[in-house]
């Protein structure tokens, strides 16, 4: 029963923490979408800021997958 | 393949968590890594690099080939252009000449002409001048004449130098 | 593990089990695994396009050797565009990183097949030599001039005590983001190839679940492609600090 009880709360934990993809979604459309408009301002400084555009997805994107980590290590791990 | 799932996956769950097999991923992977690095720096990067630099000298040497046949080509029209200018030149030095010439055959021509005509107008003139006085002569005979006569049939008699006196007066006096 | 009895036996992590390659039983450091065996597939793979695409070495290029010099020029200009030009000595390293984790990705997508990529031994591994290279090519070259990164000179003199305990963090979470990202971005990637699998057993919804599956194959094509990038930028964005100046 105890057991059943913690394996609930494993699989409530994770799917919780799946939220967190949300929040890197919102970010990672932040970086894309800003970086769109700047180049639609300024066609020409675009292509040289492709580097910083997707360095800036990443950092979004990796607390993303931190939480995305988490819920695999509430499914698997603990 | 889902249903033969060992024994490592049950105990463990994550096979990404499975200690026991991180020393063997590690060295295997230190091997792969070494064995493209050593793959990169002794044979593929020296190679592309070479290439890429082979690649900028050829085409460096032909663009430079290039640049070189070009002015050769503007040096070939530069030429052409002047010699051209020289032709024009040429051509339009004797068409001056020939025009010189043409004026001055005939200003001598018409000089000559001129000088035949202004011979002959004074030839002319002066043959007038001869008969104008000639006619003029006569003219003064004839009054004289004339008059003598007419002096005589009114029964008088005149003495030629009155006669003479009166007539040039009288023929004086009238333009001729 | 998840499902008990009856329904759908869905086992999406089993794809990342490490076995021996020959036979069964325990998983020396030395054995040959199927690890092994895709690494050396990967290391084949860069040999192919990298040794055997370029041995003629064309003015001309061939259709390979295009690719193989597309990817070095790519490379070249990365480091010296984000590293400098202190950066370029340290390019063969790059480079070596790139096409690893390219080709391992890439080949992870090779139906039942080992995606060596999203193990975190393998991508902390990665990621750990490039935050001991980095840390000790900047201690090295700058001496503690390279410590000057964490204290930040141009905010007031109060702030900087605090900033600096949260640079040392941001430089320590480093390696850890470094790794997770790529494993993670593998893994759950073909975790989720594996769950619609699972789904095309049942009649029902196999033909949305082969359709999901082949978006998101296409998908994460992509995501090969653009993690092994994002891999190897940030390696020279972490070499900038090592090499390049300080007051950029």
């Amino acid at each position: 029963m105890e057991g059943e009880l913690a394996l609930m709360g494993k699989y409530i934990g994770a799917g919780l923490a799946t939220i967190g993809l949300g929040g890197a979604g919102i970010g990672v459309g932040h970086v894309a979408g800003n970086f769109l408009a700047g180049a639609l301002r300024n066609p020409s400084a675009a292509a040289g800021q492709t580097a910083t555009l997707f360095v800036g997805i990443a950092f979004a994107e990796a607390l993303g997958i931190f939480s995305f980590l988490i819920a695999l290590l509430l499914m698997f791990a603990v | 393949m889902a249903t033969e799932a060992g024994g490592a996956a049950q105990s463990v769950g994550m096979p990404q968590l499975d200690f026991t097999t991180y020393g063997n991923q590690i060295f295997w992977l230190v091997v792969a890594l070494v064995a493209i690095y050593l793959l990169l720096t002794r044979i593929a990067l020296p190679r592309i690099g070479a290439v890429l630099a082979e690649r900028k000298g050829t085409v460096a040497n032909d663009l430079a080939a290039a640049e070189d046949l070009k002015e050769r080509a503007s040096a070939a029209e530069a030429a052409y252009q002047k010699a051209l200018a020289d032709a024009r030149a040429e051509a339009a030095r004797i068409i001056a000449e020939a025009k010189a010439e043409i004026q001055a055959d005939l200003a001598r021509a018409l000089a000559e002409a001129d000088a035949d005509i202004s011979a002959r107008a004074a030839e002319s003139e002066r043959r007038i001048a001869e008969i104008r006085a000639s006619a003029m002569q006569s003219v003064a005979e004839v009054a004289r004449d004339t008059a003598a006569e007419l002096v005589a049939v009114l029964g008088g008699s005149a003495d030629a130098a009155a006669l003479e006196a009166a007539v040039g007066a009288r023929m004086k006096g009238q333009p001729s | 593990m998840a499902a008990e009895g009856g329904g759908l036996q869905i086992h999406p992590m089993d794809q990342f089990i490490v076995k021996p390659l020959f036979g069964e039983g325990a998983v020396h450091w030395y054995t040959p695994t199927n690890v092994t065996l895709w690494l050396m597939l990967a290391v084949v793979a860069i040999g192919l396009l990298m040794v055997v695409g370029t041995r003629r070495r064309a003015v001309v290029p061939s259709r390979s050797q295009s690719v193989a010099e597309l990817i070095y020029g790519f490379i070249h200009n990365m480091v010296e565009d984000v590293a400098g030009h202190d950066g370029v000595k340290y390019f063969p390293y790059v480079m070596t990183l790139f096409l690893f984790v390219l080709f391992a990705n890439l080949l992870g997508l090779i139906p039942m097949s080992f995606t060596t990529t999203s193990h975190v031994a393998v991508t902390a591994t990665l990621a750990l030599a490039v935050f001991l290279g980095v840390t000790l090519l900047g201690l090295a070259r700058k001496g503690v001039g390279f410590l000057a990164m964490f204290w930040v000179s141009s905010a007031p003199l109060a702030l900087r005590p605090i900033l600096a305990v949260i640079e040392l963090i941001s430089y320590f979470v480093r390696p850890v983001s470094h790794s997770i990202r790529l494993a993670g971005n593998l893994m759950a990637g073909h975790a989720v190839l594996k769950v619609f699998a699972g789904f095309a057993s049942v009649a029902l919804v196999s033909p949305v679940a082969i359709g999901a599956m082949t978006a998101i194959y296409a998908l994460e094509l992509l995501v090969s492609v653009i993690q092994a990038y994002v891999f190897t930028i940030l390696t020279c964005v972490y070499l900038k600090d090592a090499v390049g100046d300080a007051h950029h």
